[in-house]
């Protein structure tokens, strides 16, 4: 179960490419853990590291950055491709909260909720402008839906689906919703055709 | 009784059979899912939560596990030990292993003639039936849509949601239906539809979107055909890709192992056909393609859309993709040297996949330099290509022809390309090092990796299809 969220203070890292896919995230070749912990080390590895393993300067990605900077501003269709729930996982464990974007693919969208990562999609106009202000700071708030800047130069307002907003924001448990089902699903079971 | 029902699509009527709570502004709609497909990548985790929780997995009668991502595809040594890529490759695979025998889930292991990807062995055992829901830990779940199955990708939490309970939460999503009208042009596969509308639309054209396939081109096409298409929905940004079944459907499914048998697949038939979208039933959108305007295509950047006619030049593309790619815009796809060649993955990796692939390369030798890996998508896949002399035809060339799995669609199990190398590849995804760290991906159907292996470089594979059977 994720932390309860409500709101998140932090300043951005900006990526300003556009189908950021779920191999950038975190690569394939991490994929073999059977946890979920410890998959920091793995985000966006191949952005942050050569293949000799030495580490890139000049990235968005800063070691002393991280515990500042909680939110990720990334390019239209952010966590296309695979469903690995590894991607929110890796992000979450390198300490990001919150990731915007005009568009943001719809599985990794669904993982990122049940994991307690808070994806927030906005209007062009203020994504444009978050993209051209790296590393400001943002006040992103779950309960009134709004992501605003403290000198107020951002004012905007997000969607989040009821269920997965009431989860993040009580902490109501998915699994235990659906165990509640538990008669309702059975007498489904009792109804169903079946062929063979 | 109203004499005029409100007419449906066939994703509504696939939905709505399968509400067990239905949804509302406050909740999702609880969903019943009837098959439930687990491999060795995704499900490890939500195993440890049913066991943090102490849950039970509800239905292991409708789960079925196989082993495929991870999986080596070079065989056992004299040991008998697998050439696993890694320690935790090996790992996980005992992983699941221990889980499908803790729970009672029956699993095609390395030794089951069962085996192979999961949405390769899915239809091919019976198991994916229309009107079925259908899940997976796995993006390109989509792939059993061919069949008039609601199946979608989910992600590891919602694999336990399922283990435990059956259900998912879901919102209804948006519907698109794509029609294919005209029929294709002699050399021109599904592959090449799929590129064409992900060009088209844009990879996040269908975000969210149930998109059903409709058209003459569609009701023409094999079962092998729509699965590659549908499989190929979700690199539109869509959950859901879906044909309405019919008589091609039927015949593919008659006498597969865990179909239904005499009677009750006669039953089953009459209730399959009647799953199709209503007259007059709205579409959020509807996009049109000319079947016979597609001709055999590629992409050429590091995103599906990025995909354009093999016989023409490159587009312009974004700057990344291009540093990336090495493509120059303008310059003829023809100039493009070519390092390895894959034929394989649950898009293109089943016998009509191979049949193509060995139509272009009989008679003809893979160009010296090049290395071309052939990894059928089954077992069963395998046993039926060595039965027509497939192989043969293969290894004649100079190619190499593997055991069952993912292979380089992903590159989890060893099997890649080495920086800077440019791949053509059947698989469906060209993203940044998803085939090795700096490797360049190329899409394409099997006819087309099949003839840059031998031209070694990017071509039309027409001509040489002109002078095969
Ligand atoms: S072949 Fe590729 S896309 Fe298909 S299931 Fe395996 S890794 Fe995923």
């Amino acid at each position: 179960m994720p932390e309860p969220i409500n709101v998140i203070t932090s300043r951005t890292i900006t990526l300003p490419q556009e189908n950021i896919d779920t191999d950038q995230i975190i690569p394939a070749r991490f994929l073999t853990t059977t946890t979920r912990s410890g998959l920091g080390a793995a985000a966006f590895h191949d952005w942050r590291y050569q293949e000799n393993g030495e580490a890139i300067s000049n990235t968005p990605f800063r070691e002393e950055d991280r515990a500042s900077h909680k939110i990720l501003v990334a390019g239209a269709n952010f966590g296309c491709g695979s469903s690995r729930e590894h991607a929110p996982w890796a992000l979450l464990d390198f300490e990001f909260k919150v990731v915007i974007s005009t568009k943001i693919a719809d599985i990794f969208k669904g993982n990122a909720l049940k994991n307690g990562l808070l994806p927030v999609e906005i209007d062009p106009d203020t994504h444009r402008y978050l993209i051209e202000n790296p590393g400001m700071e943002l006040i992103v708030d779950l309960a009134n839906l709004s992501v605003s800047s403290p000198n107020g130069g951002v004012n905007a307002n997000f969607v989040v689906e009821p269920f997965s907003r009431r989860c993040l924001l009580d902490g109501v448990d998915p699994m235990g919703h659906l165990l509640n089902q538990d008669a309702k699903i059975a007498a489904y079971e009792a109804r169903r055709v079946t062929y063979s | 009784m109203p004499l005029n029902p409100i007419p449906k699509t066939l994703f509504q009527k696939l939905w709505d059979r399968h509400v067990v709570v239905p949804e509302t502004a406050e909740s999702p709609a609880v969903l019943f899912i009837d098959l439930h497909l687990i491999h060795e990548v995704t499900s490890p985790q939500a195993f440890t939560v049913m066991e943090e929780r102490g849950l039970k997995v509800r239905r292991p009668d409708l789960t079925f596990g196989t082993l495929d991502h991870s999986t080596p595809t070079l065989p056992a040594d004299e040991t008998g030990a697998l050439p696993y890529a890694t320690a935790d490759a090996a790992r996980q695979v005992e992983q699941l292993i221990a889980n499908c025998a803790t729970h009672g889930i029956t699993l095609f292991g390395m030794d089951d003639p069962r085996r192979g990807i999961v949405h390769v062995i899915g239809p091919e055992l019976g198991l994916t039936q229309p009107g079925k829901t259908i899940v997976c830990g796995d993006s390109h779940t989509s792939t059993h849509g061919a069949f008039g199955a609601l199946a979608f990708g989910i992600g590891t939490t919602e694999v336990g949601h399922v283990l435990a309970t059956q259900c998912v939460l879901q919102r209804r999503p948006k519907s698109i239906r794509v029609t294919f009208d005209g029929a294709l042009q002699k050399g021109v596969t599904a592959k090449d539809m799929a590129l064409a509308m992900i060009a088209k639309i844009g990879a996040d054209g269908g975000q969210g979107c149930a998109i059903e396939f409709a058209g003459e081109a569609i009701r023409t096409l094999s079962m092998e055909g729509r699965m590659t298409l549908c499989n190929m929905s979700i690199e539109a940004g869509a959950r859901v890709g879906i044909i309405a079944p019919d008589e091609t459907t039927l015949t593919f499914l008659r006498g597969r192992e865990f179909a239904p048998k005499g009677n009750a697949f006669d039953a089953a038939s009459e209730d399959w056909l009647s799953l199709k979208t209503d007259d007059g039933a709205r579409f959020d959108q509807e996009v049109f393609i000319d079947a016979s305007d597609i001709r055999p295509m590629i992409t050429f950047g590091v995103s599906p859309d990025a995909a354009a006619p093999v016989d023409g030049t490159t587009p312009d593309m974004t700057a990344e993709a291009e540093a990336y790619m090495k493509f120059k815009p303008g310059r003829a796809f023809a100039e493009e040297t070519v390092d390895k060649v894959f034929i394989g993955s649950c898009t293109n990796s089943r016998l009509s996949d191979l049949r193509a692939a060995a139509d272009i390369f009989r008679g003809r030798r893979v160009k010296s330099g090049v290395t071309a890996l052939i990894v059928p998508g089954s077992e069963a896949i395998r046993r039926a290509a060595e039965a027509e002399g497939l192989h043969e035809v293969f290894l004649a060339a100079g190619a190499q022809w593997r055991l069952p799995g993912c292979s380089m669609c992903i590159a989890m199990n060893g099997d890649k390309g080495d920086p800077g190398e440019l791949v053509v590849s059947t698989s469906n995804r060209n993203f940044i090092g998803r085939q090795g760290a700096g490797v360049r991906t190329v899409l394409a159907s099997p006819a087309t990796a099949a003839a840059a292996a031998i031209a070694g470089h990017i071509i039309d594979p027409r001509p040489m299809l002109e002078g095969s059977s």
